[in-house]
């Protein structure tokens, strides 16, 4: 068998990025699909109780919480000095360092690697960075099979689709769709909707995959910049798989990933995986800091690591929007979204879904495309509340509403600033604000909408599609108090 | 101007001009190692593990080699891969092995890859210690321990001395000051290898080992 075979349709077409109307209606489908919300309300009760059930100690995970932010805070200010350490620090462990700006970059450098090697199969650890980038996409179009081998991955992958949700791709899917998929796509599987079996079954495929792969690629959890020590959690075992076996170990990560201290990780790691499926630790916290070295028996020969701006250097410039960087991926805040419970994680349209996605999307790909993303929320401020080091996601919200929404104006902190800017709307809220805000123009017109409010019209926009018309009260509050009296 | 140039030029002009103050973790984990005595740490340690599906036994230096012999003829291993050249290695090529062939570890991975990941049914490796909180493994590869030998072996047993339980992960990293040295590959290992990623169904032996077994010596109070 062909190693470019991979079992995948990952070859379709990516999901570009939808327009506003298409967001529109694909959350309307989304809302509109029992099946969807039943699994993904189900599936979010279960991680947020598991969450929970891993912090019973209030005061514990206040600390906790205060301390991830503080290192995160603190490497993010010292975040051109610690590349440049890290750097370094891999350099002298016989690391490779790559630096890209955009995600075109990226694919460039590591089809350059794979072309060096002429690799035929790259299999994947789980990254998320990989999938902001399109590598899968980028890969095959130059004929080289790119294959996931995170279980949930691999199910999404197969199915042509693409994760929704950071931790746990495949949560929309069940096991009998899976079931089908697996004996739709793989020679000699028949129909079975046992997990265990599923799991036997995707073990034994990608195992002969492992084996004969020329690459392995992962993403990074945390890099140290002290000891040049390159820090992945999982369960699976398929990213120690991708980072031992195969000769060459590419891993990909944005750059602001970076810890200063190896004592950094320590605490950073617990409240990941607590925070993400509640558990109290991952099985496997691999520490990777250089290639085979001379008498070592296995190992890669070669370990390039690549470096993604794609935006965040944007976000970095602004002290409010820089919190966006301190992020881990724990995905606790899409758990804990309404939102994101009752849409799913595709209706986004982008790679990362939910209350991290809408705050770092827009500078991945711009305000023009991504405006109304921010909007997609209720500010219920459950995100804010959860996140293990503390990103005040609401304020960020309404941050990057004003951002959309604001007149264009020169030198703006982000790309596509002000592509919400609608014209008649502003106007119509400025003259607002000059009615609402003095007593006496106030006062005028809350008397003429009492007595003109049969001439509220019926179909007022957005508000009717779901509700009843607004209409003004007959009296007025301080007529009402003034009676009283 | 080079990617790499531009893009550390854009965070220096960035960066706010003032710097944190660096983040004190000795507040938040100083209280938490506690005064646990080893025995509570191996207590600890081993319920955290056993919640993560992994089998653990408590032996000692002098009879460990004979109750791996048999746990592995329990199990109907047919291949032990090891490796020779550490301390427990010589024990192992000792051990009263019946049924069960224990291969030393020779030469480059690439002369043994198919044998590794067909053949072989078990793997066995010494660890450098445990962190109680967590019921975690400290695993770190060696000349003599390649990497792969905790990783592709359906079965993975693991000798642990309980002298060398650290409260903490954080503890672990302090005591044994890691930062001076670290291996090329350095691993925590709870349990064997699992997913919920079908259906948020725990499932065991998804990658790597299906099985961990750990074999605890110098535990306190043990005759030695
Ligand atoms: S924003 Fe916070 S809660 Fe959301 S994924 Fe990032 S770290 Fe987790």
């Amino acid at each position: 068998m062909s190693a470019q075979t991979a079992h995948g349709s990952s070859t379709e077409k990516p999901i570009a990025f939808v327009s506003a109307q298409a967001l529109r209606e694909r959350m309307h489908t989304a809302v509109n699909d029992p099946h969807l919300r039943s699994s993904f309300r189900g599936a979010m009760d279960f991680l947020m109780a598991k969450r929970a059930a891993q912090f019973p100690d209030e005061s514990e995970l206040a600390s906790l919480r205060s301390l991830s932010e503080g290192i995160r805070q603190y490497s993010l200010a010292r975040l051109p000095d610690l590349l440049e350490q890290l750097e370094a620090s891999l350099t002298k462990n016989g690391v490779q360092v790559h630096w890209a700006e955009t995600p075109a970059e990226a694919n460039a450098i590591m089809l350059g690697i794979a072309q060096r090697h002429q690799a035929k199969l790259i299999v994947k650890g789980k990254s998320m960075v990989s999938e902001e980038i399109e590598f899968n996409h980028a890969m095959e179009a130059a004929g080289v099979g790119a294959l996931e081998s995170d279980m949930g991955e691999y199910i999404v992958q197969l199915a042509g689709e693409k994760p929704s949700h950071i931790i746990m791709p495949a949560i929309h899917q069940t096991k009998q769709q899976i079931a089908k998929l697996f004996a739709e796509h793989i020679p000699g599987v028949e129909y079975t909707d046992n997990v265990d079996a599923l799991i036997q079954i995707g073990r034994r495929v990608l195992r002969e995959k492992f084996e004969i792969a020329d690459i392995g690629l992962s993403g990074v959890n945390f890099a140290v910049a002290e000891t040049g020590t390159l820090c992945l959690v999982e369960n699976e075992g398929n990213g120690r798989m991708c980072t031992t076996v195969p000769k060459v170990h590419i891993a990909v990560t944005g750059i602001e990933k970076v810890v200063e201290k190896l004592e950094h990780v320590a605490p950073l790691f617990s409240i990941l995986t607590r925070s993400a499926t509640g558990q109290a630790v991952s099985t496997y916290f691999n520490m990777i800091s250089g290639p085979r070295k001379p008498g070592e028996k296995d190992g890669p020969e070669e370990v390039h690591l690549v470096l993604l701006d794609n935006g965040r250097t944007q976000a970095y410039a602004d002290e409010q929007l820089r919190k966006t960087l301190q992020c881990i991926r724990c995905g606790a805040c899409m758990n804990h979204c309404p939102v994101y419970t009752r849409i799913g994680g595709h209706a986004y349209g982008t790679t990362y879904p939910g209350p991290i996605g809408k705050i770092v999307s827009p500078h991945m790909m711009g305000l023009e495309e991504t405006h109304l993303l921010p909007t997609v929320s209720s500010l219920c401020g459950a995100c804010g509340e959860v996140c293990p080091v503390k990103i005040p996601i609401p304020e960020l919200l309404i941050r990057l509403r004003e951002e959309a929404q604001s007149e264009p104006h020169a030198n703006p902190a982000m790309v596509g600033q002000g592509a919400g800017y609608n014209k008649l709307a502003s106007f119509g809220w400025r003259m607002w604000a000059r009615v609402y805000g003095r007593p006496g123009s106030y006062r005028a017109f809350s008397w003429l909408a009492t007595r003109f409010r049969m001439f509220s019209p019926s179909k007022q926009g957005g508000w009717t599609a779901a509700r009843t018309p607004l209409t003004p009260a007959p009296r007025r509050l301080r007529d009402m108090v003034k009676d009283r009296r | 101007m080079s990617a790499r140039d531009r893009i550390l030029a854009k965070l220096r002009a960035g960066q706010p001009a003032q710097p944190l103050p660096a983040p004190v973790l000795g507040e938040h984990f100083g209280p938490r190692a506690g005064t646990d005595s080893p025995a509570q740490r191996l207590a600890r340690f081993r319920a955290g593990i056993e919640s993560f599906h992994a089998e653990v036994h408590i032996t000692s230096e002098a009879g460990w080699p004979e109750l791996l012999a048999s746990l592995c003829a329990d199990k109907k291993i047919a291949t032990l891969l090891y490796g020779a050249d550490t301390h427990a290695g010589r024990r192992i090529a000792d051990a009263p092995f019946a049924g069960t062939t224990p291969r030393a570890w020779a030469g480059p991975v690439e002369g043994l890859k198919a044998d590794l990941f067909h053949r072989i049914d078990a793997g066995f490796t010494q660890t450098r210690g445990a962190i109680a909180e967590t019921g975690t493994l400290i695993v770190w590869p060696s000349e003599a321990e390649p990497r792969t030998l905790s990783l592709v072996p359906p079965i993975h047993f693991a000798l642990l001395d309980a002298r060398h339980i650290h409260p903490t992960f954080f503890d672990a990293i302090h005591a044994e000051n890691w930062p001076a040295g670290m291996p090329t590959n350095a691993l925590l290992i709870s349990g064997p290898s699992k997913t919920a990623d079908i259906q948020q169904t725990l499932a065991y032996g998804a990658h790597g080992p299906k099985e961990l077994i750990v074999l605890v010596i110098n535990a306190e109070g043990e005759p030695q």
